[in-house]
């Protein structure tokens, strides 16, 4: 017989509020170019991007720490397939440790060969060096900065 | 035990394929309830709760489709609840319907619940809104790259080969194609594997498990009520979940406590149900592992995480054989979530496989002598772990 589909879709608006701590770190990235973490005050461990307080604990994480803009790779990937509503193929991002942080902070890897994937994957092997770019113009977001092999 | 015993009395699923344009949503709940409760030989009318399995609603498209399925499961003047863990809803749903009887409160519970991930045409789109609008949400994140970036520190920590990782894909195919349920059921290579192309570094598209449409029912019971009718049952000895926090950055570097390369709390889970089930002994007293794993490289920290491998020790031992069907350790003989991923069910269904496996009814797909068996659900980001242990 014949079977018939309906085709939907959502597509729906929100303005999300970030709250202190992320507001006042996405204006230090839109403004001065500079990320900063904050500090765990127990374990005295640096987690960026910054949390208002610890997951550990919840005990609140009140104290600033400057980390990067240079830093190593923790893990990477590079995507060959695009996904709906996702940016258009190839592209490398994953997550770097930056220097007087604990934890990895997510971005993009730009600058590297992806046409042949195991020769870019060499290239971003954990541990490699990078350094954090930042775009001329910026808005407050975590694409505003970038991440380019030292 | 801590408290009474909960028996599984009857399973049902659906043949899983890509998309099931004869039947709606709420058509497809159906199907797996009338499938379990004709396996139970239960009637709808003896039901006195129903557990509802749903994952996040934006994959079958449908806000909040419990109200919807809640006539599919005949729950009019019955408890009622959805349970939603992400990827482990389907273990969490069975955990649900089994507190509702060790607690006392009922003798015979129905959990049950479908899904259509084929017809968003891409899961990961609606996956990528699983990450936090605050900080993560303009990253492309979503499963695949998650557990691509848990491959690839796999990789430098223990020595995952893209070959490994093809291997399990080789023989997960193989399993399926003993399993009439199972959605990808085509036998592939090593080779194949490999020369599939890139979705993303190091996972190709034979790593990567389908997108399926099907549903999926198990009909659990009290002790007493199995007793007093001398049932067929299979017994849940053990139960339990365990959490990982948010923030994949926050598993790897120096200080990290919890590992991405690995599934830190799924191991405490599994410790937590061995514990309730007295099993000290997994990798000798498990006979059958059906172990969520969606992508082929996740299959490796899954057994190291259920104790039936040493750390970084579960390649050689899959290459070796140990865990293929008539092995020391069956894992996955189904096929697994690799070839069969209906995402609101797909825990649901290692409960029930490992629940046929006890009962000697896994047809081709049987390991034979099997009497204890486990089974594992991953949900969130890599995040929500849930784990049983099934004894005859």
């Amino acid at each position: 017989m014949e079977l018939l589909t309906r085709k939907e879709s959502w597509n729906i608006g929100y303005e999300h509020a970030l709250g202190e701590t992320a507001s006042w770190f996405f204006v230090q990235v839109r403004d001065h170019a500079k990320i900063f973490g904050r500090r765990d005050p127990k374990s005295g461990r640096v987690i960026v991007p910054p949390r208002s307080f610890s997951d550990q604990t919840l005990e609140p994480a009140a104290e600033w720490v400057e980390a990067g803009p240079g830093g190593r790779i923790e893990t990477f990937t590079i995507v060959y397939e695009e996904f709906k509503t996702l940016p258009k193929p190839p592209y490398a991002f994953g997550y770097v440790k930056l220097d007087g942080a604990d934890t990895g902070l997510g971005g993009y890897f730009r600058g590297v060969d992806l046409s042949d994937p195991a020769k870019a994957a060499a290239r971003l092997a954990i541990g490699n060096r990078v350094i954090t770019r930042f775009a001329e113009q910026r808005k407050g977001d975590v694409l505003d900065f970038w991440y380019e092999l030292a | 035990m801590k408290s009474k015993r909960v028996g599984i009395i009857g399973v049902g699923q659906s043949q899983f394929k890509a998309r099931r344009d004869d039947a709606n949503y709420p058509e497809l709940v159906r199907e797996g309830v009338a499938l379990a409760l004709q396996d139970a030989g239960r009637d709808l009318d003896e039901i006195e709760a129903v557990v509802f399995s749903l994952a996040p609603d934006a994959l079958l498209g449908i806000g909040n489709a419990e109200h919807l399925g809640v006539d599919a499961v005949g729950a009019r003047n019955k408890r009622f609840m959805r349970i939603n863990t992400g990827g482990s809803t389907g273990l969490s749903s069975v955990a649900a319907g089994y507190t509702h009887i060790a607690s006392g409160a009922c003798d015979l519970v129905l959990v049950a619940g479908a899904d259509k991930v084929g017809e968003s045409g891409d899961s990961q789109a609606i996956l990528n809104k699983i990450w936090d609008p605050t900080y993560e949400r303009s990253l492309p994140l979503g499963t695949i790259t998650m557990l691509a970036m848990s491959a690839v520190r796999a990789m430098h920590k223990h020595g995952l080969t893209e070959e490994d990782m093809a291997r399990v894909t080789m023989k997960r195919r193989a399993c399926a194609a003993l399993n009439p349920n199972a959605h990808l059921n085509k036998p592939v290579t090593i080779d194949e594997v490999l020369a599939s192309r890139y979705i993303a570094w190091p996972m190709k598209l034979l790593d990567c498990c389908p997108q399926s449409s099907g549903g999926g029912a198990i009909v659990l019971a009290s002790e007493r009520y199995i007793r007093e009718r001398g049932l067929d049952a299979v017994w849940i000895t053990g139960v339990a979940h365990s959490s990982e926090s948010y923030y994949l950055g926050d598993r790897m570097g120096e200080r990290q406590v919890a590992d991405h390369a690995d599934a830190h709390a799924l191991g405490q889970a599994f410790r937590r149900a061995y514990a309730m089930a007295g099993i000290t002994d997994p990798a000798h007293d498990v006979h059958v592992a059906e172990l969520y794993a969606p992508f082929s490289n996740t299959e490796f920290h899954a057994i190291e995480a259920a104790g039936l491998a040493p750390m970084g020790g579960s390649m050689k031992m899959l290459r070796d054989g140990e865990f293929d069907i008539g092995g020391r350790v069956a894992v996955n003989p189904s096929g697994g979530t690799l070839c069969t991923n209906a995402i609101a069910v797909t825990a649901m269904i290692r409960v029930a496989e490992a629940a046929l496996q006890i009962r000697g009814r896994a047809g081709k797909h049987q390991q034979p002598g099997a009497r204890v068996a486990i089974a594992s659900g991953n949900g969130g980001d890599h995040q929500f772990f849930g784990t049983m242990v099934l004894e005859a």
